[in-house]
């Protein structure tokens, strides 16, 4: 007896692990971790990859990658992806940050590594907020944004308003690669992937430091439905951080 | 002898590092170690490895823990500030069980304090100055033989047990010119599976202290460190005793303080005083049994430091009947003088 034959034309990536995220509903970090492991599949070199994670809500994405993890102390994730890298160069090593991780305690280690040009591909998730300590103010937190250490709104001139990743970056002479992107739509979501494509390219290329900022949902912490906090990255925080490549070289 | 050398102690340090197949050092500026980096930063090119001027402590410590989860034998330095800089990562690592070697050629605190050698950072060295349950070998060197000797067994100590290995010496040493001869390679082979060296043909390994969900908890994990230093504690203590067979009053110190001691020793034996000393070379694991022995006929115990204090406290722990135990520091980056050690122990009579 024949039996029919069934091809999938879309399956779940190697380099993902098949299980469920400890993400809340509407969180933009699954999203942005599909991306990384389809792109990792493309170019076939999960066996070489290596993410580091950041302190943050994706401190375990390590456990949703199907491929080596290194854990990093707070904001230290470009300085523990530098020594990962210049040990071993073939190796594919993503540093994947939060806001808070980055622009606030990690500011140092991620302008340090940017500017040495360091041959390592980092995902920088700006969700104005700290997700996992319970939404605290975020050095990307919006002007006026209620969280749980600005209750009255984010004063700016108190607190400083908020800092705007890949500007700061791209006065820099040695990033090869610096774009800002969103997942708050389909279509943006297909040119963040493409924005990593370029990102984990230039680095299997050896060609140095690619940076990608993405504007992600936080509705936990923002009280917010899922379609209600995709709306306000489109609304609010596209606005102040304009989408596109700031730099390909 | 031919093969004998005159180094610098900080160059024979980052010299040894190479002897041990160290190939990767991050570290950032600070007196009274500069001559670490400045040598490894000309030598480690020569064969081929990797130097790299960190940011900052903070930034070097984990480049550290990223070279070390890559699997290589990697080496960082500094001096007291710059150590408590580095404290953070040194908890992760205890907690993501990496080897590495950490330099601290201590200089005099609190604070920003003064660049001249010092022993005032025992506590944290021994203690932990970092997060959580845990420990790091800590080594002693008092000559720049025993930099170069205790660096490339830091670097075994470090593979066998997955652990932090600190050197612990101080800016006298460091400074200081001796001949010595160049250690050998041990050529001790460690296999390193935990490594991150991409999941090809085996599971993805993952580097992390992180221990959140029950069926691998924290406390696990806790136990497992606790294995591994008992182990230590049982294997590794080392410790050097030098007259101190018959001696009436003993003296206990490690590094540059124990060098002005065997001085005061030597005079005070050539008085007919019979004296001895009891030097460590490491300082966790605490030699502990050694010096009960060689503490049990002496009436009198001084604890030498350069420090106000800090040595002594294991000392005590130690010995049997520690109000015999008695202490001379000097701190602040000054040196313990030997007549006043032969002063004391004078005073102490029969």
């Amino acid at each position: 007896m024949e039996t029919k034959k069934f091809k999938y034309i879309y399956d779940k990536p190697e380099a993902l692990v098949d299980k469920v995220t400890h993400y809340c509903p509407g969180c933009g970090h699954g999203i942005v971790h599909k991306l990384l492991s389809e792109v990792i599949d493309e170019f076939g070199v999960r066996e070489k990859a290596i993410v580091v994670a950041p302190v943050g809500c994706s401190v375990l994405i390590y456990d949703y990658m199907n491929f080596d993890g290194c854990e990093a102390s707070h904001g230290r994730a470009p300085a523990v992806a530098t020594g990962l890298k210049r040990v071993n160069p073939d190796s594919v090593v993503i540093s994947y940050q939060g806001d808070g991780d980055l622009l606030a305690i990690g500011t140092g280690e991620a302008i340090h590594a940017a500017n040495r040009g360091e041959n390592f591909t980092t995902i920088f998730i700006n969700n104005a907020i700290y997700g996992m300590t319970g939404g605290q103010m975020a050095p990307t937190t919006m002007e006026n944004q209620i969280t749980a250490t600005t209750p009255t709104g984010r004063d700016p001139m108190d607190v400083g308003y908020p800092i705007r990743g890949c500007e700061l970056l791209n006065s820099l002479e040695a990033p090869v690669f610096i774009e800002r992107c969103s997942i708050y739509d389909f279509k943006n979501t297909l040119k963040t992937k493409k924005a990593i494509r370029k990102g984990i390219k230039n680095q299997i290329e050896g060609r140095g430091y690619s940076f990608i900022e993405v504007l992600s949902t936080c509705p936990t912490n923002w009280g917010m439905k899922p379609q209600e906090a995709a709306d306000w990255v489109k609304d609010t925080m596209v606005p102040y951080y304009p989408l596109g490549n700031f730099r390909d070289n | 002898m031919s093969d004998q050398i005159l180094m610098k102690g900080n160059e024979a340090l980052g010299e040894a590092a190479i002897i041990a197949g160290c190939r990767f050092y991050f570290g950032y500026p600070i007196t009274p170690q500069n001559e670490v980096p400045a040598y490894m930063s000309r030598r480690l090119p020569e064969v081929g490895g990797t130097f790299l001027q960190a940011e900052s402590e903070i930034a070097a410590i984990n480049m550290v823990y990223g070279a070390s989860a890559a699997g290589a034998r990697v080496m960082t330095s500094s001096s007291s500030p710059g150590i408590s800089l580095k404290q953070e990562g040194l908890s992760y690592i205890a907690g993501a069980e990496l080897p590495c070697v950490v330099v601290n050629i201590m200089r005099g605190g609190p604070g920003l304090g003064n660049i001249a050698g010092s022993q005032g950072d025992y506590f944290q060295s021994t203690r932990g100055g970092g997060n959580g349950d845990y420990r790091q070998l800590v080594l002693t060197p008092a000559t720049v033989q025993e930099m170069a000797d205790l660096t490339v067994l830091a670097f075994d100590l470090a593979d066998k047990y997955r652990i932090a290995v600190l050197i612990l010496g101080d800016g006298y040493l460091g400074q200081i010119s001796e001949a010595l001869t160049l250690p050998k390679p041990t050529g001790k082979v460690f296999e390193k599976p935990w490594a991150l060296t991409g999941a090809k043909g085996r599971k993805p390994n993952k580097v992390a202290s992180l221990r959140l969900v029950p069926e691998s908890s924290l406390e696990e994990l806790n136990l497992v460190l606790d294995e591994k230093y008992k182990s230590i504690s049982a294997n590794e203590c080392r410790s050097e005793s030098y007259l101190t067979e018959d001696a009436d009053y003993l003296l206990v110190a490690y590094g540059t303080s124990s060098r002005i001691c065997r001085e005061a020793v030597n005079e005070l034996r050539e008085e007919g005083i019979k004296v001895g000393l009891f030097r460590l070379i490491t300082a966790w694991p605490f030699p502990a049994e050694a010096l009960r022995e060689a503490a049990d006929k002496a009436k009198k115990i001084l604890t030498v430091e350069m420090s106000l204090g800090q040595m002594i406290e294991d000392v005590k722990l130690s010995v049997k009947d520690p109000e015999r135990v008695d202490f001379y520091g000097r701190s602040g980056g000054m040196l313990p003088e030997t007549d006043e050690i032969k002063r004391r122990i004078k005073a102490y009579g029969n």
